[in-house]
């Protein structure tokens, strides 16, 4: 069976630095694929890839049988391809709910419509409060997005991607900056999330990493070194000489 | 944009939104008794300053929606006026007087040119957007420069103004305020609701955010475009409206200063709020009579209130009218 996100010989150089160096990397539907590296291995590049905001050089990127490559991100996000970001983007002077109420807008499509008041349709409030209460912020809708704090933020950033309704997730460090309890809470909602959408976690949290993946690849200087059960990835005396080191054999 | 952007999904709490609709019922009979109050008094000449600045109020407005709500600085919106007024012009100089064709005409031409500049314009972002923009007005204002069969440098005089048929004729300058208050409220309006549209809540979307709204499955371009062709449509408006006004337009409409006029009002009005660009036009134009009646150098003295909103109100004198009709309401 064909994976649901198949990547393929894909490469991508700034300059002198190549940041994505002939990787292949399948995801399977319904599972949480983790893509761990040192900083600099070139994660962020490859999610702007898959997402559509950078084009690669060469190579393929096909999502649920169709190939993607060349694919705008907005068009790709309507196939169910959307990504959170590592630094929080929300729409700042919005309250938590009405962020989210813009996400399942612009999901549902036939925006353009100029006379209607928006603030009427109680369709969109509606989806946008089930999301809050998912996201765990239930009790916030009405605070500012500027004004949530930071993990709280973090939820919302997730919330925003899962209002897209995507098959496919990909999550750029969603635990970054948080605490451990906040992290605590971000591990839970990704639990809870795979039961709808399979996940591609871009994560520094080593833990939360091999508490969540069903499969690890690892990134090191844009190539994929090791990819496949945590386990035998956590083994993997490449994997350990070039990241993991002693960080998880104490 | 730097300046920070106030809450944009603000609860319309009950005792606001009447206070709302109170205010602008008062504005209106206010507009409509003003000239009759003025031809009693013997005042008639402040019909037509007052029509002048409702143009002015309109150009602003339509900037205002592209500049303020969108996020996009366009330095090039007096192109558009300059097409509404050139369009009309041209056509009651070849004979077609109508105003129902005349101002479509302009609202439809300047709509049409607005979809290259901006296909174009809106690829990049920042200064690259406001230099390109600039760049395209002063191509248009080189062109009509050199269409001699119009006047060219020296302008187009206009011997008969719109006319509307029922006896309507912008000739009267009574009839010609109340033709431009009508397209004022309607350009209000249609701005207001755009803006309270799913249109309009993804346009402050990407004003906060543009990579996100992408992000989350938002054609950008495409909003930012439509956004883009609505104002220039409404500058069109202001265009036709404005060679009526003076009999006459001259190249001068489309030079790049006449944009800096219409983005100085919009920032003393309020950017990005619905009012800002009456605002920022009644008060840019009545700081230069004033001033101007003191001084000939009154763009200096202008130049130092400009400074002071953009340091210490930077939402503009709707902005500051808000907070002291807070602070009163906060006294209560």
């Amino acid at each position: 069976m064909s994976a649901l996100l198949e990547v393929r010989a894909l490469r991508k150089r700034f300059g002198g630095v190549v940041a994505t160096d002939d990787v292949t990397i399948d995801v399977r539907e319904g599972e949480i694929h983790a893509l761990i590296g040192p900083n600099g291995a070139g994660k962020t590049s490859l999610i702007a890839q898959l997402s559509g905001s950078l084009l690669p050089d060469s190579g393929t990127i096909r999502f649920a049988g169709d190939d993607v490559t060349r694919l705008v991100q907005h068009a790709r996000v309507a196939r169910g391809l959307a990504r959170s970001y590592q630094i929080t983007r929300l729409f700042r002077s919005f309250t938590a709910l009405d962020n989210l109420a813009i996400a399942v807008q612009a999901r549902s499509g036939s925006s353009l419509r100029f006379w209607r008041p928006v603030v009427r349709e109680t369709a969109l409030a509606d989806a946008a409060r089930a999301l809050l209460d998912e996201v765990g912020l239930g009790a916030r809708g009405d605070v500012p997005a500027a004004a949530l704090s930071h993990g709280e933020q973090r939820a919302l950033e997730v919330g925003l991607a899962l209002a897209t309704r995507p098959r496919l997730l990909l999550l750029d460090e969603p635990m970054a900056g948080t605490g451990p309890e906040e992290s605590a809470r971000m591990v839970e909602l990704i639990e809870r999330v795979r039961a709808k959408t399979t996940v591609l976690l871009v994560e520094h949290d080593v833990d939360a990493v091999f508490r969540l993946a069903d499969r690890v690849s690892v990134l090191v200087n844009g190539r994929v070194i090791a990819s496949g059960e945590p386990d035998a990835v956590r083994d993997d005396p490449e994997v350990i000489g070039a990241y993991l080191g002693d960080e998880v054999h104490r | 944009m730097a300046a920070p952007v106030p809450p944009a999904a603000q609860s319309a709490a009950p005792p606001r939104r009447a206070a709302g609709v109170a205010g602008v019922a008062l504005l209106a009979v206010a507009a409509i008794v003003y000239p009759f109050a003025m031809k009693a008094l013997d005042a008639e000449f402040y019909v037509s300053v007052a029509s002048r600045m409702m143009v002015y109020a309109i150009a602003a407005t339509s900037l205002n929606l592209i500049l303020g709500y969108g996020g996009l600085v366009s330095f090039g919106h007096a192109a558009f006026l300059g097409i509404g007024a050139y369009t009309v012009g041209i056509l009651i100089t070849e004979g077609v007087t109508s105003g129902w064709i005349g101002i479509p005409a302009a609202m439809l031409l300047a709509a049409l040119v607005a979809v290259p500049i901006g296909a174009v314009s809106l690829r990049t972002r920042g200064v690259y957007f406001i230099m390109i923009t600039l760049a395209f007005a002063q191509m248009l204002f080189y062109l009509v420069n050199s269409i001699k069969a119009y006047g060219g440098d020296e302008g187009l005089n206009i011997r008969v103004r719109s006319a509307f048929g029922f006896g309507l004729n912008l000739k009267d300058d009574l009839t010609f305020y109340f033709v431009v208050l009508v397209c004022l409220a309607g350009t209000l309006l249609l701005v207001h609701r755009i803006m309270g549209s799913r249109f309009g809540r993804i346009v402050l979307a990407m004003r906060d955010d543009d990579v996100r709204a992408e992000a989350l499955g938002v054609p950008t371009f495409r909003y930012k475009l439509v956004l883009f062709v609505i104002g220039a449509a409404l500058g069109g408006l202001a265009g036709a409206l404005m060679v009526n006004q003076q009999n006459y337009v001259n190249p001068n409409v489309l030079h790049w200063t006449q944009s800096g006029t219409l983005m100085v009002m919009v920032i003393l009005g309020g950017v990005g709020s619905l009012w800002g660009g009456v605002v920022g036009a009644f008060a840019l134009l009545v700081l230069e009579e004033v001033v101007a009646a003191y001084t000939v150098h009154w763009q200096f003295w202008v130049g130092w209130v400009l400074l002071a909103i953009v340091l210490y109100a930077p939402k503009g004198l709707v902005g500051l009218l808000r907070r002291a009709a807070e602070r009163e309401g906060a006294a209560k």
